[in-house]
């Protein structure tokens, strides 16, 4: 089964759980400046939303890359940046439209979600479900379902 | 571990900011937040000194878990002497602003004297500098908080600030950070305007480390999924605290114009499920909001029904922010008599726009509603406001008026006690040490009523637990055990940094497994409570050292002499005579509230014995 992070912003509270995961993850700190995942709050946190890379099929961050440092994680699909061949050029944070690939000034490289080599860490704390790792196929399928028992309420 | 080791220290007479490192044997004693920043205040400032003066002492402080996946891990507190009652003040609050004080890389800032001109206090990783707050001076919280982001570039940078309610020393006034979380009581806000500080930004990538990363993430799973199952936490997330109201009235124990009486007539008005019920097509209550690392979420985003008279030409206040929970509810409603729910939330936004407590506000205004009633104040005095219980303008006027530090509100800004002494009814004051009650009756809730009296920072209902003793039997029998239990438990509590509402779920036992596996040495629940009572005792001595007596472990006549008109304490008084007593003995204090020597030994709190301590 090919999985991917559906992302539920009607049901984040903003708690944050998921950015501390990630860096406790990838940085062995609790650090939310350094997660790969972001929640940003808007109208006095009326509205939570969660933020991550979507692990785009062509990834602008892959193409641009000059030395060919970013590749697909062929587990998970995720593209992922070597560490190894990544000189911090930044040339991918501009070329990526969502801005979910990030300089890390610690490192001198770039971070982004690679979902945890297919295990990730956002999901499996989000105590309101609002981040699931689910199956690929249904994606916006919840969301089909919704708009099709609407068009029911005019009967 | 847990910690970042470091300490700010920020001389507002020099206008310098200096590192220091944390003192990790007070951390072993006192744990962290309001703790070690009480040891922290003791060490650098006299008790005896007034609360508005560049000689008080400003501390905000994290604890050893904050920032860390425990739940409710953000959480900071403010400590210093309050202005409100001359006693030692520790107000935290919730939001992100304490955690990202600490990915900046401090666990402590301590704030000394008092700037020439008003300044901002930014702190971005380790460095720290203060800067020009002219032109931020005289702005709302909302205001600056959105200015500072704005002039520094980052939406990700925290703010904490005070509002012209700070600036011009209403005595209630707090500080805000995240639009609408506050370190809320005993006047912290109006020490900050005090010293010139207009606000403090923080933000950081200084990550934190715990000791055993492994462990840690496997007993945060089961203490997280411990307060899944929680039914205690179920309802804080669904109905917030705002559910308490309905208890309080069943019981009898919900304060009612000034605490004369105990149920409210109008409280299916205002009650949780009022928040739900839709007016023009819209609900009060739109969702529900987490602070910093919290899995409950208890927090309220309601809106003001755009029709309501005190927005309906406004539109600046059409927007979301923080909605109602029981406390302002309380304070809002039934204490002044007011059963208008877009009144109470606009009182809401007034008191986080402006920077107020909204406990000590709404009783405040009871007193004055009082006052009013009995003719002392009268409606030339009041700008025209007809300040009579139940009269919805009155609240959304006057929250605003103190918020300005304009008319009638300058009045009001005094707090109950020093307006209800100024207008010659010093009695109709419902406070303990100059601060007001909680919305709970001392009458019908006992043991609340010993918690109040006996509470470092002035009535409280924060300090203690005797909920379930004092639902089960309306007498002062049995409750000294538990309300001094329970005060050594919550002060544990708090010192880790994060939110009471965890101890729904949560025992101490289960706090200790959490800082043992983060932070250096063997963590037990027996340590947790020891420094519990130690750090009690210790904001105790503070208040003797700033002159406080076992005279003023008291509640005021309407409690100890006025019988509750109706509910389930009907024709009863406060039997404050028989607990208090009981109390200092289970204390090892002497009759006269005097903490004894052997304690202080145990505790090792002998450097500050009293003079007078046998």
């Amino acid at each position: 089964m090919f999985r991917s992070l559906h992302i539920d912003p009607a049901k984040c509270t903003g708690c944050l759980q998921c950015e501390l995961a990630c860096s406790l993850e990838h940085t062995g700190e609790f650090n939310p400046a350094r997660s790969r995942i972001r929640v940003f709050e808007f109208e006095h946190g009326l509205r939570n939303i969660p933020y991550t890379c979507t692990q785009c099929d062509e990834a602008w961050c892959l193409h641009a890359c000059p030395v060919g440092a970013i590749g697909v994680d062929t587990l998970s699909g995720a593209k992922d940046v070597s560490a190894a061949v990544c000189v911090g050029c930044k040339v991918c944070v501009g070329a990526c439209p969502f801005g979910t690939i990030n300089f890390n000034p610690d490192s001198g490289k770039v971070d982004k979600c690679d979902l945890c080599g297919g295990d990730p860490k956002c999901a499996e704390v989000c105590p309101t479900d609002a981040i699931i790792y689910g199956d690929a196929d249904w994606s916006g399928l919840d969301k089909m379902r919704q708009s099709a028992a609407m068009s029911l309420m005019g009967r | 571990m847990g910690w970042q080791q470091k300490v700010l220290r920020v001389d507002l007479n020099a206008g310098t900011c200096t590192t220091e490192p944390l003192n990790m044997e007070w951390a072993a004693q006192y744990i962290g937040t309001r703790g070690l920043a009480t040891r922290y205040l003791m060490e650098n400032m006299d008790p005896a000194v007034d609360a508005l003066s560049p000689e008080n002492v400003l501390i905000f402080a994290t604890g050893p878990l904050g920032g860390t996946l425990t739940s409710t891990s953000g959480r900071y507190a403010v400590v210093t002497k309050g202005p409100l009652t001359g006693a030692i003040a520790c107000s935290n609050s919730g939001g992100k602003f304490g955690a990202e004080l600490k990915f900046s890389g401090y666990d402590l800032m301590i704030v000394t004297g008092k700037s020439e001109r008003p300044v901002y206090l930014l702190i971005e990783d380790d460095e720290a500098k203060l800067i020009n707050a002219e032109d931020l001076w005289g702005r709302t919280v909302w205001d600056t908080e959105e200015t500072i982001k704005a002039r520094h570039h980052s939406e990700d940078m925290k703010v904490a600030s005070i509002g012209v309610a700070g600036e011009r020393g209403v005595y209630y006034a707090c500080i805000v950070n995240d639009l609408h979380r506050a370190a809320g009581r005993s006047g912290v806000g109006a020490v900050m305007g005090s010293k010139n500080l207009k606000a403090v930004a923080a933000r950081g990538s200084r990550g934190i480390r715990v000791k055993d990363p492994l462990r840690f993430m496997k007993v945060v799973e089961e203490k997280n999924q411990k307060l899944v199952d929680d039914p205690g936490r179920r309802s804080l997330t669904k109905s917030g605290t705002l559910s308490m109201m309905n208890v309080m009235q069943e019981f009898g124990g919900l304060p009612t114009n000034n605490f004369r009486d105990v149920q409210f007539d109008g409280v299916a008005k205002v009650n949780h499920k009022a928040v739900r019920e839709k007016r023009h097509g819209h609900r009060n209550l739109l969702t529900n909001k987490a602070c910093f690392g919290c899995t409950i979420a208890c927090g309220r985003i309601a809106h003001i029904d755009k029709n309501h008279f005190s927005v309906v030409n406004r539109k600046e206040y059409w927007h979301a922010s923080g909605g109602l929970e029981y406390e302002t509810a309380f304070a809002f409603g039934p204490v002044v008599g007011v059963d208008d729910l877009d009144a109470l939330t606009f009182a809401g936004y007034m008191m986080n726009e402006h920077g107020m407590d909204p406990i000590s506000f709404g009783v405040t205004l009871a007193a004055a509603m009082e006052l009013y009633e009995l003719g002392v104040i009268t409606r030339e005095q009041t700008d025209g406001i007809d300040l009579r219980f139940g009269n919805a303008e009155a609240l959304t006027v006057m929250s605003e008026k103190t918020g300005k530090y304009e008319g009638f509100g300058r009045e009001l800004a005094l707090g109950s006690k020093r307006l209800c002494e100024k207008y010659g009814h010093p009695e109709l004051a419902m406070v303990v040490k100059g601060q007001e009650f909680a919305g709970y009756d001392s009458r019908a809730l006992q043991g609340m009523g010993l918690g109040y009296a006996t509470g470092n920072r002035g009535a409280c209902h924060l300090r203690h637990d005797t909920f379930a003793e004092d639902m089960e039997d309306v007498s002062g029998k049995g409750k000294a055990q538990p309300c001094k239990d329970s005060q050594d438990n919550v002060a544990a509590i708090d010192s880790v940094g994060i939110c009471l509402f965890t101890a729904s779920a949560w025992d101490l036992g289960d706090l200790a497994d959490q800082m043992d596996a983060a932070c250096e040495g063997t963590w037990t629940a027996e340590r947790l409570r020891e420094a519990g009572e130690r750090i009690w005792n210790l904001e105790r001595l503070f208040n003797m050292k700033a002159g406080l007596t076992a005279a003023d472990d008291t509640l005021p006549p309407r409690m100890l002499k006025d019988p509750a008109p109706t509910g389930m304490a009907k024709g009863k008084v406060n039997e404050l005579d028989v607990m208090l007593p009981e109390y200092y003995a289970l204390r090892e204090w002497s009759v006269d509230g005097v903490p004894t020597r052997a304690l202080l030994q145990r505790l090792d709190l002998e450097a500050f014995a009293l003079a007078d301590s046998a």
